[in-house]
């Protein structure tokens, strides 16, 4: 990733010194040092200490990490944000190979027309989807509720949002229907990179369709799949705008999530250094498993 | 079509176009069900803003007798109310001031350290790099404590530069990396014929490489005016001035008010979801070739 020779193998142009690559960084380097990189390691600091936010900080070291063990709202948030996984990973990436397989390098008509719409969730703001989907489960008026009404099934009719066990799942179907087409958009790209060689070849060879999908379409995706992997995993680690315009977290801290509980410490009951602490293990979560799932990906694409 | 065939003629001229023939002959029956298929997942796809947007047009009684059926009338009124009354004015005025600059200042940042990255040697390069990286892959809640802190420090606190700043540094990150990428990729001959003719690197970058990026720098320019208008985590953390909310911050604090006012929490919501739309539909295929190109090689 970080490795090009060709970039490194070019001498100094003549009239060209060192300096002169400074002059383009620079400006664009400052601004992202002061407003990213320094505050990345503030937050770092700010995990040793205790501090309000307000009075002068106290050093107390890794006791704000010790904390963190005993936390039943963290570790609630933590398993949350593994179920989020499931419907913003899992069900996407298995949609999205599901209708790629449907669809097997077939330029249908209209295929534009379909891409455009399934991309368009991922476009929206999630406040926007969050503020739709909160009127789509609204027990009263809202239009799913109306539906299951409609067709004489008024026993289903529940207030999804508020039900201590329907809530996550009815947020996580949210994330699965905002990254679905992501991951769709993504394989269906990859496919028609597939050497159509290949394919022709396992035709003679009398394989069916869906032994050149698992043979053939599978593998020639592992790039884009373990794309999908990464990015969504961030997304459901990170989850935070959806859950804040649905529920706060509730009921109860059914859908409490990391992120929630960072943002609630640091500017609602003023525990700064608590939640720097939290932030520092999320932080390391999402890096791990990112560079996880690229090693992963290195060792496929060397099979 | 004309890439499978051409790639088919290896077992023979007839065999070949004997099956396509085939083949083509049972392409519509068969592909019905894929589209039946299909048409099911768009629906789902876009059902929810179909709804949010036959609400917008509605009086809450009509909203109440049914959800799904058309505006019996459509009520543009809503949207008047939502834009002068709930303050969605101020919101989209709040919105262009911060996504502009944004876009602008990172887009010339971007393609200057591209270049320098993509085309240069210097020292310490890939240190720099590696350091301008961590900015995509740190999540904001890593930076947004301290930010909210330093900001207040040197008094920026509840301003339009707080959420620009920022957001620029960020994009900056993402910028570097994507306009390298692209930088890297010049054919060598391009940026000598450019020096044989006198330019220094400013002019090979200008006059020279510039019309060739245009593609990739307007798939990065889409992304960046999405992410700076889809914001909300900064949004909500560094302003707290009503009339200073961008609009997803608005649309979030006027659902929270009016949780009755189904129809105009929908107008409101419609007008923070069409400029992104009209964005995404009017650059598609930049802004999925920036999703998935960007993606796929990081």
């Amino acid at each position: 990733m970080l490795n090009t020779p060709k970039a490194r193998s070019r001498g100094y142009k003549p009239g060209e010194r060192p300096w002169t690559a400074c002059l383009y960084i620079l400006p664009g380097f400052i601004i992202y040092a002061v407003f990213v990189l320094w505050p990345i390691l503030d937050t770092l600091r700010y995990s040793f200490y205790e501090w309000s936010g307000f009075s002068s900080p106290s050093f107390i070291g890794l006791d704000n990490y010790i904390k963190l063990y005993s936390d039943e709202i963290f570790r609630k948030a933590l398993v949350n944000n593994l179920w989020f996984i499931v419907f913003y990973t899992v069900f996407p990436i298995v949609i999205g190979l599901f209708l790629t397989a449907l669809m097997t390098r077939r330029r249908l008509p209209g295929m534009t027309l379909f891409r455009t719409g399934l991309f368009m969730p991922y476009v929206m703001a999630m406040v926007v989807v969050g503020v739709v989907w909160r009127w789509i489960y609204n027990p009263a008026t809202g239009p799913l509720n109306q539906a299951l009404r409609a067709v004489g099934l008024d026993a289903l009719a529940r207030p999804w949002l508020g039900d201590f066990d329907l809530a996550l799942p009815a947020v996580g179907v949210v994330g699965t229907w905002v990254q679905f087409g992501f991951c769709m958009v993504l394989f269906i790209a990859g496919v028609q990179r597939i050497d159509e060689m290949l394919y022709d070849a396992a035709k003679l060879d009398g394989a069916n369709e869906w032994r050149q999908f698992w043979h053939i379409t599978l593998p020639g995706l592992r790039n884009e799949i373990s794309v999908a992997m990464v990015t969504t995993l961030i997304a459901a680690l990170r989850i935070f705008d959806l859950v804040f315009v649905t529920t706060r977290g509730g009921p109860g801290n059914e859908t409490m999530v990391v992120a929630l509980h960072i943002y609630r410490n640091a500017f609602a009951i003023n525990r700064v250094g608590y939640a720097a602490a939290i932030a520092v293990v999320l932080t390391i979560v999402i890096v791990i498993i990112s560079v996880g799932v690229l090693a992963l990906r290195q060792k496929w694409v060397e099979d | 079509m004309g890439q499978t065939e051409l790639t088919n003629s290896t077992p023979g001229p007839t065999l070949s176009t004997g099956s396509r023939r085939l083949g083509r002959l049972s392409f519509k029956a068969r592909d019905l069900p894929v589209y039946l298929i299909l048409l099911v997942f768009l629906l789902i796809a876009i059902f929810p803003f179909i709804i949010m947007v036959f609400t917008a047009f509605k009086t809450s009684s009509e909203l109440a007798r049914g959800a799904f059926s058309l505006p019996e009338v459509w009520r543009w009124s809503n949207f008047a109310d939502a834009w002068t009354q709930a303050r969605f004015d101020r919101f989209f005025f709040s919105s262009v001031i911060v996504a502009i600059p944004v876009v602008l200042v990172s887009t010339a940042l971007s393609v200057m350290s591209g270049y320098a990255f993509g085309r240069m040697t210097f020292p310490f390069s890939r240190a720099l790099f590696f350091i301008l990286l961590l900015g995509i892959m740190v999540p904001l809640e890593a930076l947004i404590i301290p930010l909210y802190h330093n900001l207040r420090w040197i008094g920026l606190l509840d301003t339009y530069w707080a959420l620009i700043l920022p957001q620029i540094g960020m994009s900056v990150s993402f910028g570097t990396f994507w306009m390298r990428g692209f930088f890297a990729e010049v054919p060598q001959d391009l940026v000598d014929a450019a020096t044989v003719d006198g330019c220094n690197s400013w002019d090979t970058l200008w006059r020279v490489l510039l019309p060739t990026a245009m593609p990739a720098i307007t798939s990065m320019m889409v992304l960046f005016f999405v992410w700076t208008w889809n914001d909300f985590l900064l949004a909500l953390v560094l302003i707290s001035t009503e009339s200073l909310r961008t609009l997803p911050l608005g649309l979030a604090f006027f659902q929270g008010q009016h949780t009755t006012n189904v129809p105009l929490v929908a107008a409101g919501a419609t007008i923070v979801a069409i400029p992104a739309i009209m964005m995404y539909v009017a650059f598609q295929r930049q802004f999925i070739r920036g999703i998935t190109g960007g993606s796929i090689e990081g």
